[in-house]
């Protein structure tokens, strides 16, 4: 109707193919049209389970990502001579690039495989370098998680078997009531929106927590300002308020949680704060369910699980004299004085809001029950003829995690959402594939530094989940064996590794040093380490006899990123437009609330230049080492490239579990197991690159306890026993490691000098403490908190390349209440020094209402290193945005526990961005105006695409007139 | 609003230029009720095509002002709703007749379309100079009109736009005539400075009560309307675009309370008294060159006029783009 | 429309024109309201200002029949592009009190538009069919004038192809026919990921539009200009709870269940001790 010619000129030469986004870690499925083979546009894919349709600014951004100049397309190496850090490269074939990496790793392989380091970012291909990093026989490897959510994962898995983003949400299309804690925009970004959005519609009641009003707590019904740090003491308050009005799930917590379980309260007994068992062990079971309740009505201790009436609250005493309690009076107790009162003055929140929230929460849970007819059984034989569900649940992201009281903050609100009866039931939290799991889950690593040997695959898994002290890889004097220090004394549940002192542990030699550093996608020189400035130095930092401390870096990236600049070899990554790619049950799926889903990527454009694929770099690697997993017995390939691996790979031989679920068996009839499927990678591309398994519907809820759901998951081998999975309002395995420090454990025994350290942090119940950076600082030089927050429209520091995002956000500002400035006498606008105890930066300040008096934030990782991302020298990035990580520390004044321990959470060592305590002061007028620190100016390396003064980005061949309003 | 210098020239040069013409026929006027001798020699000849050039370089500068200078042409297409239309037509109909009446004045061919013996006003140049009489005014309406119209530019959508728009073409055309008649007619001197100090004490009046008007205006837009949210404390905090954009742009002159305030005095001062002052002094010692000083001076005072003009008229979507 | 007699554009004809006041800009006539009027309709309850329009928008147009759409200093000092659509960030009110406004703006394809009668070559105009304002790029001479009548800033000039660009409520999806039913819809409402982007007729009282402008008190923007905006906005509106004092006292209280169950000693007399029935 509307126009002529030109609408079939443009027509032509146009193919459409799904594929998968990674301008996220998100995942939405896409549609990309390409006219003659350049992007046309990206849209998102209405076939698909997780975004439905929609896209978001990154996603449609995709063009910009594509065709950056920024992208690095050669393999490279630093010149002869050249400094590390001056990205002065010379290029290099990958054939030699193999060369020298085959050479190095297999010497390292041969004698210290511990000698090399591979660490990676916000990379979803866990499955693959974890592998790579076993068969290498290296306990040197982690993903990003502990310096990105760690304390979340654990916090709650600990918990309740599951967690938050790809493991478990809310259910919002059931609830009413949301309560969300600390997030800005998270993981699940378009499907949170969908939700939300849905939800509010529905006229459910969103109340945000958090101490800036932007994002998604832009929309909510109530915004509750709170001061960082302190969600510990109102979400206790909370569960204070909620227990003293008896407006807990009294049901629900003593027939699916701990709560009624007795717990020894003998202080003299080695058996003291674990759980009374009965003596009658069920032998042939590995976990004998033979914990107790007492029974009200026969007011004795009784199995659980029986026909009794368990008490929650009371003090007893066993037949044999020991004194105990049920775990929830312990709960009772501890909460007893945390009051509203006592939590507003920590919290700034005010009681009444307190009191308030929590009885929103209560009378919703209780007065709105949900009712399904779904009929399931529970793992003790009960028939349920419905699901039932308070339709109450939650979201909470880094604001809780990222500090270093963020474990127990994230217990605490797992004990909440608990106590309100809202775990894997309607309207509450819901488990998604392949969670939930035993608590702990079931891998370990390996437990004593010996299991490190040459030329042999690790003994275990380089992450796991320590269930007890003997869990953790020590040496036999206690001390770490990896080099992060991850799973030792320090932190001992540090279940995704501590990527965030590995650089800083390597330069020290401290606990040893390393030969190679292999870093993927990860920009560990600028905005995911902590103490920016000082890590570029230890980076270039030679020892005594002019060697680089940290001998050898291999940088994989897809841009000139600050971190390249730091590179001795430089491997170019396709993105993610040129690759395959799983998005693995092995890893982190995007299953859904109704059962497991997985997903691909396939590529729908060659790659450029000379990029390759980092998963084809550690296949090549592992076949040339001979790795197991990558070899056959004779020493020669198993697997042509990746999609042929991921095709063929079985976690074992003949288990049919692979990389993919979908599509297995030989012509792709089976799903979760069967054999090898040829033509796996052309069924995904029919079905929109993604595999949807949906769960009968009695499977899908309750599933910690669904008879029907855990026998299926361990028949998938989704999880290895079918044993009820009770939720730990009580913890057993922290009490575990306080009686190691107490001496009363035996086995693992902590050093010395942090046997205080692990009997405050490690205690079984929730508990309120002030952050370590508060504790440690001087709050009256440093009275604020600083925090960064997500912008939606960028992802990390990896858009400032995008011609279209970096309008959006060219630079940043300091966000602080008017106050700040009135008390500073500075104005809106002003440049200032924002100072911690660790260092200063100058930026420009910005006066907002949306952000609680007593907190400063500014968006994450806008601020630039010059030159970097192929940005020109004077962009506004370098200049004017700036990076909040040189404030922060990676590592702990010295105290009573120790020096050199990470700024991280003495659990699971979670990374403590959120803890910095700073000042704001005004800049002199006389000084530059531009962001402060500098660095030197980063030039463009070879291989990159010019960078052009002006764009007009078109898709193929330009008609020779475009016109859209020719009459 | 962002002052387009193009825009500046434009509206400046050709306001001089219709005054100028103006002037022209003001005497001729006059001398044919012989009120006042007509002159001698090049006079009307010269100086209509001065006028003719100050237009043409008007319509140069507007050249600057536009994308595609080469579609000019199709400007003239919505005479019917465009003001900007009626000025492209009016403009060439204007800049046509004053080269007839220029020309017609220079040949010397002046012959009574009504007679031999029929009142000068029969005169082929008479008739000429009223139907470019009539083009100057509606030149001027339609020039004025232009920002004029605009109901949401308060500055601008008031009567007074259009007037101070003719008068103040009017009293630097006629300033420029008394310059040029200091050269070639002497005796018109003295007339044309009259009037220049008339017209000129006339617009300050007009555009005194334009300043003042403006002064007091109150924007009926706000950020509330603008976005449609009920209350006294609105921020924006951001634009969506922190390099700029087109409506940082356009909109925007950048420039600080008291640089406006400072080109107001320098217009104040440069377009009324300080021309006033050089005229009469030129008047009185006969002085070419105080003369030239005065045109020059209030040209200039008119150029800082003009930005002011255009500075000072808040565009409402500036609501949408104050915080980067 | 009828051929203008002098230049042989189509434009509105002489007639459809009123003029209100001397000095005012003339005003199309009031439309019938039979006729088609395609709008958005934004919905700032539930806008988290995610910016996914703005870029859809962008990249759907760039390589569209609007495009290309300019980017300058792409990699530069303040990089600026021509973009129909921008998300913005309002702050109403004080601390604790304070709303964060997320506020997208793009052309509003006013039903009075004054950027139109403007033009002075006719590249402006509103399509009767529909009511879409569109530029005819060819006609366009650059010179801004429009983008002054609009008082809404929804115009932005292409710096390197020197016309007037805008928003064209994607009229080269909406009726495109190869594509899917479901997709024949602008970029940017198909993107949006919490569908606060409705788009459809607002002159059909029966239409989603409409009955959401309705329901939910959709607001045009300024409407001190009498420009009569298609596109509305669906203001936030907040879900509250009240609380009964005696919701927190009832009997089904589970702290009721706790403590021992009263026990009775069966050594205790008993009536049946003193009494024989
Ligand atoms: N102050 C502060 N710092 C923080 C945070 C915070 O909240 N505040 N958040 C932390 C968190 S949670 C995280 S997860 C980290 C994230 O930090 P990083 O994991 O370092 O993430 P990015 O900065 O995006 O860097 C990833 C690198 O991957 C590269 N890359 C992008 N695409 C590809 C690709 O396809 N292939 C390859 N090989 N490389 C690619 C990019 O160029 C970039 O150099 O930041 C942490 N840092
Ligand atoms: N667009 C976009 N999406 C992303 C990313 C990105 O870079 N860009 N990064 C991805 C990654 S790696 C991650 S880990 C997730 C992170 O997702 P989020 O956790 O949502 O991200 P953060 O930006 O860390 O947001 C933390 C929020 O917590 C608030 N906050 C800080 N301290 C406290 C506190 O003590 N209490 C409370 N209640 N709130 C607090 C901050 O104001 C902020 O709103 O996002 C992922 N999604
Ligand atoms: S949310 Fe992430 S994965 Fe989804 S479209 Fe946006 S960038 Fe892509
Ligand atoms: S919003 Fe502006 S550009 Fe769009 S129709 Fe209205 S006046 Fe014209
Ligand atoms: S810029 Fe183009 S569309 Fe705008 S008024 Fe001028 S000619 Fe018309
Ligand atoms: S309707 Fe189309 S052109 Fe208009 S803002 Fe949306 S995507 Fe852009
Ligand atoms: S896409 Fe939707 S939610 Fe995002 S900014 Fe635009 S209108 Fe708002
Ligand atoms: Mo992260």
């Amino acid at each position: 109707m509307s126009n002529n010619n030109t609408a079939s000129t443009l027509k032509k030469g146009v193919e459409v193919k799904n594929t998968t986004c990674y301008m996220c870690a998100c995942r939405c499925g896409i549609r990309v049209t390409l006219r003659d083979g350049e992007i046309r546009y990206i849209q998102g894919n209405p076939d698909h389970p997780l975004n439905k349709g929609v896209i978001c600014a990154k996603g449609s951004s995709g063009i910009m990502k594509q065709y950056s100049p920024a992208r690095l397309t050669k393999p490279l190496k630093r010149r002869e001579g050249a400094e590390r850090g001056a990205a002065d490269f010379e290029v290099i074939s990958w054939d030699e690039a193999f060369d020298i990496m085959e050479t190095r790793l297999r010497h390292l392989r041969e004698t210290d495989p511990k000698k090399f380091a591979l660490f990676t970012g916000r990379d979803q291909m866990q499955a693959l370098t974890g592998l790579f990093a076993k068969n290498f026989g290296t306990p040197n490897y982690a993903a990003h998680g502990g310096f990105c959510s760690v304390n979340m994962a654990a916090g709650m898995i600990y918990t309740i078997g599951g967690s938050f983003w790809e493991f478990g949400g809310p259910d919002l299309e059931r609830s009413k009531l949301f309560i969300m804690f600390g997030t800005a925009e998270d993981h699940h970004s378009n499907p949170l929106k969908i939700e939300l959005a849905n939800f509010k519609r529905n006229g459910g009641r969103f109340i945000s927590i958090n101490p800036v009003r932007s994002g998604y707590s832009a929309i909510a019904d109530e915004w509750v300002p709170i001061k960082p740090g302190t969600d510990g003491a109102l979400i206790l308050a909370m569960i204070h308020e909620i227990i003293k009005t008896g407006l807990y799930d009294r049901d629900f917590l003593t027939q699916y949680s701990n709560a009624a379980q007795l717990v020894n309260q003998d202080l003299d007994s080695d058996e003291f704060g674990m759980l009374v068992r009965g003596l009658e062990f069920d032998e042939g079971k590995i976990h004998p369910h033979d914990e107790m309740w007492w029974d009200r009505k026969t007011d004795r201790a009784v199995q659980t699980h029986t026909e009794a009436e368990p008490a929650l609250m009371g003090e007893f005493t066993l037949e044999d004299g020991t004194p105990v309690k049920p775990s929830f009076q312990l709960l009772v107790e501890r909460v007893k004085d945390y009051t509203p009162e006592w939590a507003a003055d920590i919290t700034g929140v005010p009681a009444d809001t307190i009191r308030r929230l929590a009885h929103e929460m209560g009378i919703t849970a209780r007065d709105e029950k949900i009712e399904l007819p779904i009929a399931w059984t529970d793992v003790w034989g009960n028939e349920h003829e419905t699901v039932t569900g308070n339709p109450v649940s939650f979201h909470a992201m880094r604001g809780l995690a990222a500090h270093s009281n963020g474990f127990h903050s994230i217990r605490s609100l797992s004990i909440l959402m608990s106590i309100l009866g809202t775990i894997d039931r309607p309207g509450g939290f819901r488990h998604k594939a392949p969670f939930p799991r035993p608590i702990p889950p079931c891998p370990k690593t390996p437990n004593n530094a010996q299991d490190i040997k040459p030329n042999t695959p690790l003994a275990g898994m380089p992450l796991g989940w320590p269930a007890d002290p003997n869990d953790l890889f020590v040496d036999d004097d206690g001390e770490a064996v990896r080099l992060d220090k991850a799973f030792s004394w320090e932190y001992p549940l540090s279940v995704h590794g501590m990527m965030h002192n590995a650089i800083t542990n390597a330069w020290r030699g401290d606990p040893y040093r390393i030969d190679t550093l292999m870093i993927f996608m990860a920009n560990m020189a600028w905005n995911s380490t902590m103490n920016t400035v000082e890590v570029r130095k230890m980076l270039n930092d030679k020892d005594e006899n002019g060697e680089y401390k940290i001998p050898y870096i291999i940088v994989c990236d897809a841009f000139q990123s600050e971190m390249v600049a730091f590179a001795d070899l430089v491997l170019p990554d396709t993105t993610y437009l040129e690759r395959h790619d799983v998005m693995s049950m092995l890893d982190r799926p995007i299953s859904e609330f109704d059962g497991p889903v997985d997903s691909v990527r396939i590529p729908v454009l060659p790659p450029t230049g000379e990029c390759k694929p980092f998963q084809e770099v550690l296949i090549e690697l592992g076949s040339r080492l001979g790795f197991p997993a990558f070899t056959h017995p004779d020493g020669t390939r198993k697997f042509r490239d990746y999609p042929d691996f991921v095709t063929n790979f079985e976690t074992e031989p003949g288990s049919g579990i692979g990389f993919l679920a979908g599509w297995r068996g030989k012509g792709g009839e089976k799903s979760m197991r069967g054999e090898p499927n040829p033509k796996q990678w052309e069924m995904y591309e029919k079905n929109n690159c993604v595999f949807h398994y949906e769960l009968p519907k009695s499977y899908q809820y309750m599933r910690n306890w669904n008879q029907g759901y855990l026998e299926w998951a361990q028949y998938h081998r989704l999880t290895r026993y079918t044993d009820p999975i009770n939720i730990h309002i009580y913890s057993e395995v922290l009490q575990k490691f306080r009686l190691a420090a107490q001496g009363k454990y035996g086995g693992k025994q902590p050093p010395d000098r942090l046997r205080e350290r692990i009997e405050t942090y490690f205690d079984p119940l929730p508990f309120y403490y002030e952050p370590l950076e508060g504790q440690l600082s001087d709050k009256h030089k440093y009275p604020l908190n600083a925090v960064t927050q997500r912008p939606m429209a960028m992802y990390h520091s990896w858009d400032s390349q995008n011609a279209w995002l970096r309008q959006i956000h060219a630079h940043n500002y300091l966000y602080m209440s008017p106050k700040v400035g009135a008390a500073g006498g500075f104005d809106d606008g002003d440049w200032v020094w924002v100072e911690s105890m660790h260092g200063r930066v100058r930026c420009m300040c910005r006066f907002s209402e949306a952000v609680e008096p007593g907190t400063v934030w500014t968006w994450n990782a806008i601020g630039k290193a010059k030159g970097a991302w192929n940005l020109t020298p004077d962009a506004n990035e370098s200049q004017q945005g700036f990076l909040l990580n040189h404030l922060i520390s990676e590592e702990l004044p010295a105290h009573k526990h120790g020096a050199n321990l990470s700024n991280s959470d003495p659990v699971t060592g979670q990374a403590a961005w959120y803890d910095v305590q700073v000042r704001v002061y005004k800049a002199d007028p006389s000084e530059k105006a531009e962001t402060s620190p500098q660095f030197e100016n980063m030039l463009p390396v070879p291989g990159q695409a010019e960078r052009k003064s002006w764009l007009s980005y078109f898709a193929g061949k330009k008609p020779a007139k475009l016109n859209i309003g020719k009459k | 609003m962002h002052p387009a210098f193009s825009v500046i020239f434009l509206t400046t040069l050709i306001g001089a230029g219709q005054g100028l013409f103006l002037a022209l026929m003001t005497v001729q006027a006059y001398a044919d009720i012989g009120a006042i001798a007509l002159p001698e020699g090049g006079y009307f000849g010269i100086s209509s095509m001065i006028a003719l050039a100050l237009l043409v370089a008007g319509l140069v500068a507007s050249f600057f002002h536009l994308g595609h200078p080469e579609r000019a042409w199709r400007s003239a297409a919505m005479w019917r709703t465009s003001w900007l239309s009626r000025e492209v037509i009016a403009l060439p109909i204007f800049m046509g007749l004053v080269f007839v009446y220029g020309l017609l004045h220079y040949l010397g061919y002046n012959p009574n379309l009504f007679g031999k013996d029929a009142p000068p006003q029969g005169e082929l140049t008479y008739l000429v100079g009223l139907l470019g009489v009539v083009a100057a005014f509606a030149l001027f309406v339609c020039t004025g009109m232009i920002y004029g119209c605009l109901k949401f530019l308060q500055e601008w959508n008031t009567p007074l736009t259009p007037i101070n728009y003719t008068l103040f073409g009017i009293a630097s055309g006629f300033t420029l005539a008394t310059v040029l008649a200091a050269g070639m007619a002497p005796e018109l001197v003295k007339f044309y400075g009259g009037w220049a100090i008339a017209f000129t004490v006339l617009v300050f009046i007009t555009r005194g009560a334009s300043l003042i008007r403006n002064q007091r205006i109150k924007h009926r837009s706000t950020l509330a309307t603008a976005i449609g949210v009920r209350h006294a404390q609105i921020q924006q905090k951001a634009q969506g675009a922190m390099g700029g954009s087109f409506n940082t742009r356009e909109y925007f002159h950048g420039k600080t309370a008291a640089f406006l305030k400072s080109i107001k005095w320098i217009f104040l001062v440069l377009v009324f008294p300080l021309p006033i002052l050089l005229l009469a002094l030129g008047l009185q010692n006969d002085s070419v060159t105080l003369l030239g000083l005065a045109f020059t001076t209030q040209y200039v005072g008119l150029l800082a006029e003009r930005w002011f003009f255009f500075a000072q008229a808040k565009h409402p979507q500036n609501l949408y783009y104050q915080t980067i | 429309m009828q051929l203008c007699v002098l230049c042989g554009n189509t434009g509105p004809p002489f007639g459809t024109f009123k003029y209100s006041g001397w000095w005012a800009v003339p005003t199309l006539r009031d439309i019938g309201t039979d006729m088609t009027q395609l709008a958005l309709v934004i919905d700032l309850n539930v806008c988290v200002g995610c910016h996914a329009c703005v870029t859809s928008c962008k990249q759907w147009n760039t390589s569209g029949a609007a495009g290309p759409l300019v980017d300058e200093r792409p990699y530069g000092k303040d990089p600026t592009g021509t973009f129909f659509n921008r998300v913005q960030t309002f702050e109403v009110g004080e601390f604790p009190h304070t709303e964060t406004v997320h506020f997208p703006k793009s052309c509003l394809h006013c039903e009075d538009p004054p950027c139109v009668p403007v033009c002075p070559t006719g590249a402006s105009y509103k399509r009767e069919e529909d009511g879409i304002v569109l530029v005819d790029y060819d006609k366009c001479i650059g010179c801004k004038y429009c983008s002054w009548a609009c008082p809404y800033g929804a115009r932005e000039i292409d710096e390197k192809q020197k016309v007037m660009k805008k928003c064209t409520l994607c009229v080269d999806r909406i009726y495109d026919e190869s594509l899917p039913e479901a997709e024949r819809k602008p970029a940017c409402v198909l993107a949006c990921p919490t569908s606060a982007r409705l788009f459809g007729d607002v002159h059909d009282p029966e239409s989603g539009v409409s009955v959401a402008i309705r329901e939910q008190g959709g607001y045009p923007l300024m409407p001190e200009w009498g420009t009569q905006p298609s596109n509305h906005y669906l203001p936030r509106r907040k879900t509250k709870m009240k609380i009964h004092k005696d919701e927190l006292v009832r009997v089904d209280n589970p702290l009721k269940k706790e403590g021992h169950l009263p026990k009775v000693d069966e050594n205790e007399s008993f009536l049946e001790d003193s009494a024989s029935w």
